[in-house]
Order: structure tokens, then C-alpha cells, then sequence
């Protein structure tokens, strides 16, 4: 399901099935997209962040087009306990890989998996230096 | 032939792309189909513009015919410059019947009443327009070729084109010179301008695709929003939201092509309004600031903001107004009474 914001339309909710996973996109080239992302996060139910949200950071092909500073979505990550991934959509094999992350991370959000759970992803996300 | 009329055409030659030289000299006609089988194409343009020289030498070339060329060239490349809109206005509401060479024979003699030297050239074309190029001089000085004004008239209407030369001093005297050989009373500079002459003339001639308010209580069906999505998996959750952003956007901007402008600027004469303890010029004078809309087309680019996610939709009317209102130079001054901005009536 694709969303420009949350929270969700609510005409539409007798037709949306559970959510697994919640991947907000946030466009390197666009404070906006940040902006958005963020008030949209408001709107997350406490529980998803147990694993179930990352965030996408698209167009870190063009350096030179950078709107968003680096450390702003990193600490963003760390607040909210979720993984950073970042792709560049406009190459087709680095589209394609981060599609097969995405959709590895869904199976295992929607128990697919046996044997791993999207609590894992939480402890991955540790930081070496916090031992 | 003279040496100044041979540089003039020996530099119009050369601000031609190579590739188009054989086909404006055809259009100009002045050198024959023989002499222009004598020309060597696929030299450098240094060589060509002096054997098109030497050629008009052999023709005895004056200003006239060099200003001949020099209109081609400006028709053709008309967007290079930037054009201004005028709007005359007639006293009484006789519809005259509009005679060229009256019309001509009127304007040059109003000219060289007021400045002897003066070099005007006048041609017509299919659609109805009427170029006019004047190259301006002094009563000392032969005119300047090089900072020809041009205007395009076209006669049904009442707007006038005008790309000003640098020597904007003469203005006023073309536009009197304007109005006396089409029998108007009164000319008036509109809020227009723009690189392309064809985009203005589309909105003062409302040449463009306007929308006509037609009652539509729901969006027309099967209008596919985003052609792109024939994966049935994907779900758009937003999608009432962007068909209703296509919907009020067809309505503003109509479904054709937008004229091509490349600003719109808007001048501000309003207060500063901030909180009244904050003390900076609250309300004591007016906040002088110039806000400036830049793009290769303007139009377009606003058409998209919407769709794009951008900016919300409707979009402002001060933005949208532009076609309709024929101008893309605002002055916005306080609120009075109940309307949020008033324009300045020209």
C-alpha cells in the first residue's frame, strides 16, 4: 500500500489488510520528505516499533543534491529504534537489491520465518559501542 | 554598395547557424537562385558571410534590403528577445476598415516628422501580423542598425507587440507613431512579457486551452490518474486525494498546453505584520520586497507543484490568475475591506 502521509484515510479501512511492515521513504533531495516523514510518525502505533518500521533513504546517487544532512536521519533511526536503509531508485540493480532487503524483512515481520522475528532487527541495531 | 550596410549583413550572416544560411537567404530573395548556387555552404561562416557580401555588392545591396534580412532573422529566432504587450484603446466604436499601406504611409510619416533619421521596414505575414522594425538615429547621428526596436501588429486586434532597442528614450514616439496610423486614440504598456512572442499572443488572443466551467458533481469515471500502475498489488491509499488534485488542477489550468512565460514577479506594498511586541516596523511602514517566479515555463511548472506534492491544492489565485488576468507583473498592496489583495488596475 502506497501512502503520501499518515495518518491512513479512514473511508478506506474496512479495505486495508494487517500491517507487517511500515517502510517511510524520505527523498535525500526534499526537506519536505523529512518533514513528512516525521509528522507522519506521530501517527505509528507504539508497537510497530518493535521492528516494523525502517526507513528508506532514496537518491543518495546524487551527492551534489543533497537537501538532508546525514546525521539528521541517523539520529532519526536511533530515536525511533529502527533501521536506516539507504538505495538510489534510478539504478535498476540497486532497486532491485533493496526490494529483495525489503521484501526478506517483510516475510520475517509477517512470521514467515520460522525462528525469527522482527524483535531481532531491534538487537541488531545495537550499537558495539554500547557493550 | 556602402561599407556600413556590408558589415550589417555581413554580421547578420553570421548570427545565423550555418545550417539555416541557404535557407533565409532563399526567404530574403534578394540574391538569385544562381548566386546562391555560386555560395560554398560548408565553409566556416566567416567565409560564407563574405562571399554573401561580395554577392550583394554585385546586387548594389542598400539598408533597406539589410533590413529586410534583419527581420527574417528576428521572425525566425523571434524568442531570442523579450517582448513587451501593448493594449491600445479607440475612442468611439466604428469599426474602420483597416488599409496597409494607409496604415504604413501614416506611420512613417509620423516617425520622420519627429526624427529625420530613422531606417523603417515593414513586413506581413500569413497570420495577420504586421513586423515593423526601426532602427533609431539622432538629428546628428545615421540610425543605429544594431538596436533596431520591432514591433508585430497584428491589425484585428488591438495589441501590439513591441521588443524595445536598449534606447528605450524612443518608446513613447513609437507608440504615438502606433496609435496615430491605426486610428486608436490611447496606448497602454500591459503587465505582459515574455521570451516567446507565440505565448503571448496565445493569452491575449485567449488562444489557449481556457477551462469553461462545467457542472461536474463527481469526477469523470474511468480517468486513469496513474497510468503507470497496472500492478494490481500496489494500492494507493491517497488515491481520492490525487484524483481530486487532478480534478481542481484540470479546472485552474485547462487540459492543453500552457503558454509559455519564463517569470511572474510580485511587488509588495504591504505592512509587516509581526507581533506587536517584537517592535519591527510593526505596522509603520510598508515592507518593500520583491518576490520573483523563475522557470523555463513558468506555467507548466506550476500546472505540476500539485501533482508533484509540493504545494497544496487549489493553488494560490494570485498564481493561477496569470493567463486570465493577461499579466505576470503584480503590485500587491494592504487588504482593504473584505478582498485579500487588490491588484494595481493599470
Amino acid at each position: 500500500h502506497l501512502a503520501t502521509s499518515l495518518p491512513l484515510p479512514s473511508e478506506r479501512d474496512h479495505l486495508r489488510p494487517r500491517i507487517d511492515l511500515i517502510v517511510f521513504m524520505i527523498d535525500i533531495k526534499s526537506k519536505y520528505s523529512l518533514k513528512n516523514v516525521e509528522t507522519s510518525l506521530a501517527h505509528v502505533d507504539a508497537s510497530f516499533f518493535l521492528g516494523k518500521v525502517c526507513f528508506l533513504v532514496t537518491g543518495v546517487g546524487r551527492v551534489n543534491a543533497c537537501s538532508i544532512e546525514m546525521n539528521a536521519v541517523c539520529k532519526l533511526g536511533e530515536a525511533y529504534c529502527s533501521p536506516v536503509l539507504f538505495c538510489e531508485l534510478e539504478l535498476e540493480g540497486i532497486r532491485a537489491a533493496t526490494a529483495q532487503r525489503l521484501v526478506r524483512m517483510l516475510q520475517i515481520c509477517a512470521g514467515h520465518i520460522p525462528g525469527v522475528s522482527a524483535l531481532s532487527f531491534v538487537s541488531l541495531m545495537r550499537n558495539s559501542d554500547d557493550d | 554598395m556602402d561599407e556600413t550596410v556590408a558589415e550589417y549583413i555581413r554580421r547578420t550572416v553570421l548570427k545565423i547557424p550555418r545550417d539555416e544560411i541557404k535557407v533565409m537567404l532563399q526567404k530574403w530573395g534578394f540574391l538569385s537562385e544562381a548566386q546562391l548556387q555560386t555560395l560554398n555552404f560548408h565553409q566556416i561562416k566567416d567565409n560564407i558571410s563574405q562571399e554573401v557580401v561580395q554577392l550583394c555588392e554585385e546586387n548594389s545591396a542598400d539598408i533597406k534590403q539589410a533590413a529586410a534580412l534583419d527581420i527574417i532573422y528576428n521572425h525566425i529566432y523571434q524568442n531570442k528577445r523579450m517582448w513587451s504587450v501593448y493594449q491600445m484603446r479607440k475612442s468611439g466604436e466604428e469599426l474602420e476598415y483597416f488599409d496597409i499601406t494607409d496604415f504604413k504611409k501614416k506611420f512613417k510619416r509620423r516617425l520622420r516628422s519627429a526624427l529625420k533619421n530613422v531606417t523603417i521596414t515593414f513586413k506581413e505575414y500569413e497570420d495577420n501580423a504586421i513586423w515593423i522594425r526601426v532602427a533609431w538615429g539622432t538629428p546628428y547621428k545615421k540610425p543605429n542598425q544594431y538596436k533596431p526596436s520591432y514591433v508585430v501588429y497584428h491589425s484585428q486586434t488591438p495589441y501590439v507587440f513591441i521588443s524595445a532597442s536598449v534606447l528605450k528614450s524612443n518608446l513613447p514616439l513609437l507608440c504615438q507613431a502606433l496609435i496615430v496610423a491605426s486610428n486608436y486614440h490611447d496606448i497602454r504598456e500591459m503587465e505582459l512579457r515574455s521570451h516567446s512572442l507565440n505565448s503571448l499572443k496565445d493569452i491575449v488572443f485567449k488562444r489557449y486551452s481556457q477551462n469553461f466551467q462545467t457542472y461536474s458533481p463527481k469526477p469523470l469515471q474511468g480517468r486513469n490518474v496513474e497510468p503507470e500502475n497496472a500492478d494490481i498489488r500496489i494500492v494507493q491509499e491517497n488515491r481520492n486525494e490525487k484524483e481530486r488534485i487532478h480534478r481542481l488542477n484540470q479546472e485552474v489550468f485547462g487540459s492543453g498546453p500552457q503558454p509559455k512565460l519564463e517569470f511572474a514577479q510580485y511587488k509588495l506594498e504591504t505592512m509587516f505584520k509581526s507581533d506587536p511586541k517584537m517592535d519591527v516596523l510593526d505596522k509603520k511602514e510598508p515592507f518593500r520586497c520583491l518576490v520573483k517566479f523563475s522557470s523555463p515555463h513558468l506555467l507548466e511548472s506550476l500546472k505540476s507543484l500539485a501533482p508533484a506534492g509540493m504545494a497544496d491544492a487549489p493553488l494560490s489565485p494570485l498564481l493561477t490568475c496569470i493567463p486570465h488576468k493577461a499579466r505576470n507583473y503584480f503590485k500587491i498592496r494592504e487588504k482593504k475591506g473584505l478582498f485579500p489583495e487588490s491588484f494595481v488596475s493599470p
